[in-house]
């Protein structure tokens, strides 16, 4: 039985907990409610911006080609809205308070401020969906000026900043309760610490979108008559693309969380996994550099620089998560004794729990799909080549959909029985879940990258260009694309609407979950075959991980190549300076 | 675990495994030769997009177009003039909701300094099927050299969103021996 007491004071101030039967943690109400509310309003947004999704593959496939054209640029824009900004920044917010109050066995700070920022960024979310369904504010959730969308488009953006702005602070605040309160011993975990960089970077974001949007409204409202294109598109990537990389942060952090919670994994070494989240934020800089490579009025200099990171630096970290992470994984998996050959301790990793399938996809489809298309991508000339064409989107799709939006999935089949205390309904069902839409954004990514290499554009209703003066047929190969791009967002959407109807029945009918189920509650998990506890063993970068070391080659190998590939097409191109 | 705090209290003391350095070390140095190829190219490559830029109000630019336009027409195509100027020549094209104008003959192999702005909103010429893609504002006017290697009529997409009757704005660019 998990116990509710109000005697469990912390520190002096009163907050109700309950104890984790799992892990005998405190856990306090408050900060369980909110990462409630957070976490279903993001499955709300992602169920209706997923739909948009679904309506936007399906016209972008010419054999069916769905919607009318006004209706497809409204679709697309609410698209991008729902689940770029408000699917992914409200589960973060539930990271946040749960990488916080929850492992850090403490009570949430100002939970009534909490509540607030819960409330401006569900206001925001719903003025700016308003809006845009209204008709009047087609301007993709970019913006770029001087296309002009109604006020309340750029006001609901800035009431949904606030709100994630005082989570943030929220975050910080109950680090700084714990640590004074002495809640843990020594320094935070490292996926607490993955989410602080999450957080450090979004204040950092947050601010540059304020810098932007809040001048943008006042011109939309007419107070101020000129913003200047260029300037524009700086300063809201500083926000737009910065913020990639709190999905990063976060997103790395679950996966070091999940192989802790299944597994018993622990970082091959600290200082490595936690100097490697330091590089996200010492070289960050000024990631809008990626979108601004073909953009007249920067200096060549400026782009190499910054779209590089210094010099790769940010990269780095995510190639040293890379190792680190599957390292981790077969470190203890070695230990829980699948010891045979290169790759049992993989084969036999829990393959049914959707949490564990969820993560390990999502680690590998952002290694080999994204990171890599995104190096690619972001390389100053061999940008000119893709800059604008679908290739943008699917990239962005291996990295934030079959990465992110997968990763988070996976920790939500952990946080139902952890934190809303229900056992996941239909697991047959949930086991398949996590493959479906990953097999799903895995071709939604990998063709519409095919169609952007054949120079097919994005944001365009109609590439058979039939109400045209001028023609122009793009090759046969890319029609097929957008087809099994189609089909691809059909079996996505599949996936995803799976994972909306399982996590929304476990929440509502779910059976209770207690002392006497948690652990069952949390789903497969290898067979231990060596009794001696995971949890004792040292520095474990002191194993032999031939398996890592295989895996990691072949993708430092499909790296190279396909970066040269890209250098040689770039070659043949009209010569231009 | 990664869910509890560091064991060793001390964890910036532990030793880094040998595996780790030696991933740290060649990641390390893959990402410092990628950038030296961004460098090497500006020098080596002949594929670069130039820095050459100017501040304009899209009244004039429209005027020198118009001017440009004028004096190389040779004919018409679908409504539109299609200007062949000499190699060498400085070559206008503008954007506006929602075409590029004019329409353009160049010659293969020969040099041309085009001079690209927008007259209303952002617009993306995308030159395809060779695909070159060049954004295009509103008050700035970008000087890409160009050097055409094939022969062909080729067409300009807009690729980037401007509104309802962004996917109707189509260019076209012919080059012949
Ligand atoms: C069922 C799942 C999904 C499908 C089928 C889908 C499909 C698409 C398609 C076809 C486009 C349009 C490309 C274009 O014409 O330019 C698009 C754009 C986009 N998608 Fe998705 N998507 C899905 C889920 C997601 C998720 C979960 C995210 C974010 C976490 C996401 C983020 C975006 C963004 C940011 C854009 C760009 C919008 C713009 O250009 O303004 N998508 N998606
Ligand atoms: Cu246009």
């Amino acid at each position: 039985m998990s116990v509710t007491t109000d005697t469990n004071i912390i520190g002096g101030v009163a907050a109700k907990f309950r104890t984790c039967p799992a892990t005998g943690l405190d856990i306090d109400l408050a900060a369980q409610r909110l990462i409630k509310a957070n976490a279903v309003a993001a499955i709300v947004f992602l169920a209706i911006g997923g739909l948009f999704g679904l309506l936007v593959a399906l016209t972008r496939w010419p054999a069916v080609h769905l919607l009318s054209s006004d209706m497809f640029y409204l679709v697309l824009t609410a698209h991008g809205l729902d689940v770029l900004l408000v699917w992914i920044i409200f589960f973060e917010i539930a990271v946040l308070y749960f990488a916080s109050a929850i492992l850090l066995n403490c009570r949430l700070a100002a939970p009534r401020i909490a509540w607030v920022a819960f409330g401006l960024m569900m206001a925001g979310a719903l003025l700016a969906n308003v809006t845009v369904l209204q008709g009047e504010a087609s301007v993709m959730f970019t913006s770029y000026v001087p296309l002009k969308a109604p006020p309340n488009f750029y006001l609901g953006l800035i009431l949904f900043a606030v709100g994630a702005l005082l989570g943030c602070f929220i975050f910080l605040g109950t680090l700084v309760i714990a640590k004074e309160e002495k809640t843990y011993e020594g320094s935070i975990p490292l996926v607490t610490f993955g989410a602080l960089t999450a957080c450090i970077i979004a204040v950092f974001t947050i601010a540059s979108g304020a810098i932007i949007l809040i001048p943008t409204w006042l011109w939309s409202l007419g107070y101020i008559s000129h913003i200047d294109t260029v300037m524009y598109k700086l300063v809201w990537w500083a926000m737009g693309h910065s913020s990639q990389q709190i999905n990063m942060a976060a997103q790395v952090a679950i996966w070091y969380a999940i192989p802790a919670i299944l597994l018993g994994a622990k970082p091959l070494s600290e200082k490595v996994s936690r100097a490697a989240f330091l590089m996200y934020i010492l070289f960050l800089q000024l990631a809008s550099a990626h979108h601004m490579l073909v953009e007249p009025g920067i200096s060549s200099e400026w782009k190499v620089f910054n779209t590089s990171y210094a010099i790769y630096l940010a990269v780095l970290g995510s190639m040293i998560h890379g190792m680190s992470i599957p390292g981790a994984i077969e470190a203890a998996q070695r230990r829980n004794g699948f010891t045979n050959g290169v790759f049992e301790w993989l084969r036999r990793a829990p393959w049914a729990n959707p949490a564990w399938a969820g993560m390990f996809l999502s680690l590998v489809m952002f290694g080999f799909l994204g990171g890599i298309s995104g190096v690619v991508l972001g390389t100053e000339q061999i940008n000119i080549m893709l800059h604008n064409t679908l290739y943008v989107p699917g990239h962005f799709h291996a990295t934030v959909v079959a990465g992110t939006t997968l990763a988070f999935m996976a920790i939500t089949y952990l946080l139902v029985p952890l934190i809303f205390q229900r056992e996941i309904i239909w697991p047959r069902l949930a086991k398949w879940q996590p493959y479906l839409f990953g097999l799903g954004a895995a071709g939604i990514s990998l063709f519409m990258m095919g169609a952007g290499t054949l120079g097919v554009s994005r944001r365009h209703w109609d590439i058979t260009f039939s109400d045209a003066t001028l023609s122009f047929d793009y090759p046969p190969a890319a029609f097929l694309m957008l087809g099994l791009n189609g089909m691809s967002g059909i079996l996505a959407a599949i996936g995803g609407g799976l994972f909306v109807v399982i996590i929304v029945a476990s929440v509502l009918f779910g059976k209770k979950v207690d002392a006497s189920n948690i652990v069952a509650a949390l789903g497969p998990k290898p067979q231990k075959q060596m009794s001696d506890a995971v949890t004792s063993y040292g520095s474990a970068g002191t194993f032999h991980l031939p398996g890592t070391y295989i895996l990691v080659s072949i993708f430092f190998t499909a790296f190279v190549l396909y970066y040269f590939v890209n250098w040689k097409y770039l070659s043949e191109l009209w010569q231009m300076g | 675990m990664a869910l509890t705090s560091p064991e060793s209290k001390i964890w910036w003391n532990e030793r880094i495994g040998r595996a780790e350095l030696v991933w740290i070390t060649i990641a390390f140095l893959w990402g410092v030769f990628m950038f030296s190829m961004m460098v090497w190219w500006h020098l080596e490559g002949n594929q670069n997009l130039s820095n050459e830029v100017y501040r304009i109000a899209p009244t004039k630019f429209e005027e020198k177009t118009e001017a440009f336009t004028e004096k190389y027409t040779v004919r018409e195509e679908a409504g539109m003039p299609v200007a062949k100027p000499e190699p060498g020549a400085e070559v206008y094209m503008l954007s506006r909701l929602w075409e590029w104008w004019p329409i353009l003959e160049l010659k293969k192999g020969q040099t041309y300094r085009l001079h690209l702005s927008s007259m209303d909103w952002q617009h993306g010429f995308s030159l395809q099927p060779v695909n070159i893609n060049i954004q295009v504002h509103p008050g700035l006017e970008h000087v890409v050299t160009l050097t055409p290697t094939q022969t062909g009529e080729f067409s300009v997409v807009c690729n980037e969103f401007c509104g309802v009757g962004h996917h109707t704005m189509v260019g076209r660019i012919h080059v012949v021996e």
